[in-house]
């Protein structure tokens, strides 16, 4: 039914879903993060080091990725906590850059030349599971007092503290939990390119995760998945105006933050 | 109740609070006023754990609390309002509400995967309840599904009011809860002071609406640059000449 092209879009489809889905969590309280590239390139290596070296399964693997990526993130979440907005997306985005140089550098996964011999292990139910896990586990969170404590948090820090909300626990968790994403994202998506090496994973990666929760909007866990469909299907949908199709997707992307400054799917206007 | 020892605050070169004594009696109602810039709100931002003091101790019922992290004195018993009000304003009044729950429930992340699905048990439904009856009790039962920053701002401050009395507080404190309110609204809002103090949370607020603080209070403290210039019974402290002349003018 579905030819190998279109199973390949879609699973990236997927991979997205996760990575942007990821991303979601710590922005609904408020942490703005331009470093999920480099979760997500930690939670790549490590599970392949898992599966390849190690001969571990696959889910075995992306537990293994996650929990490493994770552990960075409580490691960032710290230093993050003191502060927000434009500091906390540089403080981001040099950690993502420390992560990249770092594998740029360690020859046992390849340095600079990458690391191939991966096995073709993703599939199109995996990431889809993976994808729909994440979206539940958002779900489950929204109405509870856990949800609604990061809800707080993003609305007002002094406040949710006076409520009895502890910042720090609540604010590393969320960032630590988003890193975790980011790491199955990252082994999902060393296992379907089949070759990893440090650029994928650079500044522009982190950019096009943020970009796609920003673009479907943070009000709603539905947000990120939109935004997944737009950046991944878009481009491909736009082959027939081929040189110009990059040029196309911009413009499209700019007419977006134009019509729905908030995001696709987001009920409320940003305060003016 | 909430005993103050000689409490500073320095910004910089500039005293905020300079030594200040206060002593607020269990089941009372304490006011404190003084004019603008004299250290009010510095002195409830201390009290609360958001500022650090300079110098100077804190204790509620006879526990040390001096610097303590905001949600801990929340948890060890003191909540409060803001002069500015400080809602959750995307969120529904029920919701606000029931984040002020926050301090006398559990459960995180884990905790909100395994609870069951499609209906509410246990502690989740009590949450809800409970800021129901809250949101009742100040008047905003019909508001509940309201998104905070669209209710008026009367509004606003009473939904902070049961915000705050949802974290089961020993120790409520209200600052300037009559901000931009009309004569008929100050009246609802002593009556729903005193009837907090019935239920046996003693309330300490700062105030400018004199009538309000001259009816409602059992005492009264005025604060001046920093200082604590006089303190007992509002009649006492009306008649003050000191008071009279650094606050209430000749009118008083």
């Amino acid at each position: 039914m579905l030819d190998s092209y279109g199973e390949s879009v879609l699973i990236f489809l997927g991979i997205n879903m996760v990575l942007a889905l990821s991303l979601y969590l710590p922005m609904s309280a408020g942490q703005l993060s331009l470093g999920h590239g480099g979760f997500m390139a930690i939670g790549a290596y490590v599970t392949v080091i898992c599966t390849t070296w190690l001969g571990w399964p696959l889910v075995a693997g992306l537990a293994g990725g996650g929990l490493a990526a994770a552990l960075a993130g409580a490691v960032v979440g710290f230093p993050a906590l003191r502060i927000k907005g434009i500091y906390l997306i540089i403080l981001t985005m040099g950690f993502g850059e420390i992560v990249r140089i770092f594998f740029l550098n360690f020859e046992p996964t390849g340095g600079a030349s990458g690391l191939g011999g991966i096995k073709h292990l993703t599939t199109l139910p995996l990431v889809m599971g993976a994808a729909a896990l994440m979206l539940l586990c958002l779900m489950r969170f929204r109405g509870a007092r856990i949800g609604r404590a990061l809800r707080a948090v993003q609305e007002d820090e002094v406040a949710a503290e006076a409520m009895g909300v502890n910042l720090t626990r609540v604010k590393v968790a969320a960032f630590a939990l988003g890193a975790l994403g980011a790491g199955i994202g990252g082994g999902l998506y060393a296992h379907q390119a089949l070759f990893i090496e440090p650029a994928q994973f650079g500044f522009f990666r982190s950019a096009e995760i943020f970009l796609i929760v920003v673009l479907g909007g943070v009000g709603t866990y539905w947000g990120p998945v939109a935004g997944a469909a737009v950046v991944t299907l878009l481009p491909e949908l736009l082959r027939f105006v081929q040189d110009w199709r990059m040029t196309v997707f911009g413009s499209l992307l700019v007419l977006c933050a134009v019509l729905r400054p908030a995001g696709l799917l987001s009920g409320r206007r940003p305060a003016a | 109740m909430l005993r103050i020892d000689r409490l500073a605050k320095r910004f910089g070169g500039y005293q905020a609070l300079a030594g200040v004594d206060l002593a607020v009696e269990p089941g009372s109602v304490h006011a404190v006023i003084g004019p603008n810039g004299a250290g009010k709100t510095t002195l409830f931002n201390v009290i609360t754990g958001i500022l650090a003091p300079t110098a100077g101790a804190v204790s509620l019922e006879g526990r040390d609390i001096t610097g303590w992290r905001a949600d801990r004195v929340t948890r060890a018993g003191i909540a409060r309002t803001f002069q500015q009000v400080r809602l959750f304003r995307g969120m529904s009044a029920l919701e606000n509400v029931m984040v002020g729950r926050h301090a006398r429930t559990r459960g995180g992340f884990g905790a909100a995967l395994i609870r069951p699905p499609f209906r509410e048990r246990g502690e989740e439904a009590e949450t809800r309840r409970r800021a129901r009856e809250l949101l009742e009790r100040v008047g905003l039962a019909a508001r509940a599904g309201t998104s905070g920053g669209d209710l008026t701002l009367v509004e606003q401050r009473r939904l902070e009011v049961a915000r705050a009395l949802a974290s089961d507080p020993r120790l409520l404190l209200l600052d300037e809860p009559a901000g931009g309110m009309t004569p008929v609204e100050v009246e609802d809002l002593n009556q729903l002071i005193r009837k907090i103090c019935e239920t046996g949370v003693t309330v300490l607020l700062v105030e400018h609406h004199m009538r309000l603080v001259m009816r409602v209070s059992d005492a009264v403290t005025v604060l001046d640059a920093g200082r604590v210039i006089a303190s007992g019974s509002p009649d006492t402290v009306r008649r003050d000449p000191r008071v009279i002349a650094a606050y209430l003018g000749r009118d008083a």
